[in-house]
């Protein structure tokens, strides 16, 4: 998977998760403010992250994620995928 | 200073007969059941596979699909019990900081925590879903109403199982009447036909198993009744003190006259055999209503079709209204609709106050064989026109809880 591919397979899960339109997600949405998600939607973002691609996602990472883009980061650390 | 009275402007039932007050009425008047084999989940091995469900509940007119995703079936129906009540009462304007939300539910959201519970069993710890406790937690319907709305009153959850309706009408009508609020969205809520309880309500003995007649198997005060139904919905009254209500010209659908609630205080499950408490709380009601026991004109019974209920009930309205109660009609509308649990007092209270608004009784149908301990006038199988200006709802809970409401033909 490279990063286009990851990039748009985390913007998917996210606009379905938080029921959000689909063209809505975008690298610098941000979660609260752009995608009208709190702080336990973002934790339920994350688990249906973790989830698809089989990552674990530690709550202290998490601290400090704004937007999709650097939870795409993140992801993509953990799988390996360079940017 | 007069005592503050209260009426009902809204009606919102959402149950396995009908949603909306016109669909609801026409099935109850109609004697139309609601039970129906269980389909949302396989029933293979199962002593019980009937229920009152409420198939294809569309949640799109209520709420946006993330509110759907992140609340329990019970929430959902809640919302749309209280919106369809709230339109029903031709949405008032209303202060927000004196109108209030109490909504009941006998179990809460159950199919979520279960739901999570698989996650927990299956995956860790780790998965679980921060949605959980919000979704799970009985007090949910009320905080989703109140933010429906942006209702800033008095609001809680009453949980006292097939009484919680009630106790939230009574307690609602209580809050107005004593100045806390001017305004009440009072209601209950349940969605809880699920596996595990209704292979714990059949261990109880307690629902039908009448599996291939189900809509003859809610048959309440029949001699041959083998248990109640288990159903799901919500229902909702839009409480409002009556001199705001007259002036906004709002059509009045009755007045909320009385409450009394009491404790069997005997067995966690089972009626006291002599109605003790059912009694305690019919005449605390008709003394809170000022109105004499030979006053009544309708009863809408609890009428779960258990034996027990039944059998105590008969005798409770027996020693409640004297000689009187020979006279009375009474009916239980848990014949059409199965029994809706915390849900069923708020969509009962509904059905009484229609009564008296349209003049017609709704039967009790399946009933065909008369009972010894059962001897009443159960308005058999078939509505009657019927001039009702005074009724009553019992609720009996699961816990020993009771509930009365009197409602009464509106004169100013």
């Amino acid at each position: 998977m490279d990063m286009a591919e990851l990039q748009d397979k985390v913007c998917g899960i996210l606009a379905d998760n938080l029921s959000v339109p689909e063209d809505k997600v975008k690298p610098d949405s941000r979660f609260q403010e752009d995608l009208d998600a709190d702080s336990l939607d973002l934790v339920e973002a994350v688990l249906a992250l973790e989830e698809e691609f089989g990552v674990t996602i530690p709550e202290e990472e998490m601290e400090g994620v704004k937007t999709v883009g650097q939870a795409i980061q993140l992801v993509a650390t953990k799988l390996g995928v360079a940017a | 200073m007069a005592r503050r009275r209260i009426v009902i402007t809204g009606i919102g039932p959402v149950t396995p007969v009908g949603v909306g007050v016109g669909p609801f009425w026409e099935a109850l008047t109609a004697g139309r059941s609601g039970v129906g084999p269980i389909l949302s989940f396989d029933t293979a091995g199962f002593s019980v596979r009937i229920a009152g469900e409420i198939h294809d509940f569309d949640t799109d007119p209520w709420m946006t699909p993330k509110e759907a995703k992140r609340t329990d079936r019970a929430v959902h129906f809640a919302l749309a019990a209280a919106k369809l009540a709230w339109r029903d009462a031709g949405e008032p304007s209303v202060d927000h900081a004196r109108t209030g939300v109490m909504f009941s539910t006998g179990i809460g959201g159950l199919g979520s925590l279960l739901n999570q519970h698989k996650v927990f069993l299956e995956k860790g710890a780790d998965r679980v879903s921060p949605f959980m406790v919000p979704m799970l937690m009985p007090n949910a319907s009320a905080g989703h109403v109140a933010m429906a709305f942006g209702f800033t009153g008095p609001n809680a959850c009453i949980t006292t199982a097939c009484a919680a309706g009630a106790h939230a009408v009574g307690e609602a009508y209580r809050l107005i009447r004593d100045g806390l609020a001017d305004v009440c969205i009072a209601g209950g809520t349940e969605a809880s036909i699920l596996e595990l309880t209704i292979a714990g309500f059949a261990q109880m003995q307690a629902l039908s198993r009448r599996n291939d007649e189900p809509e003859r198997a809610s048959r309440p005060f029949d001699r041959d009744r083998d248990g109640f139904i288990l159903s799901e919905g919500a229902g909702a009254l839009i409480l409002e003190e009556a001199e705001g209500a007259v002036a906004r010209g709002a059509r009045i659908y009755a007045e909320v006259a009385g409450y009394g609630a009491s404790a069997d205080a005997y067995h966690i499950t089972a009626p006291e055999p002599e109605g003790l408490g059912a009694i305690q709380a019919i005449q605390a009601c008709l003394e809170d209503a000022g109105e004499s026991p030979d006053a009544v004109d309708y009863i809408n019974a609890h009428g779960t079709s258990t034996q027990l209920n039944d059998a105590s009930e008969t005798r409770a309205l027996k020693k409640a209204l004297g000689d009187h109660a020979r006279r009375t009609p009474v009916s239980s509308t848990k014949s059409m609709t199965g029994h809706m649990l915390g849900a069923a007092g708020a969509v009962e209270g509904a059905a009484a106050a229609l009564t008296i608004h349209e003049g017609v009784i709704p039967p009790t149908i399946n009933y065909e064989n008369q009972d010894e301990v059962c001897d009443l006038d159960y308005v058999p199988n078939e509505a009657r026109r019927a001039d009702v200006r005074l009724a009553l709802s019992n609720s009996f809970g699961f816990g020993g809880q009771n509930a009365t409401i009197a409602f009464r033909r509106w004169e100013a």
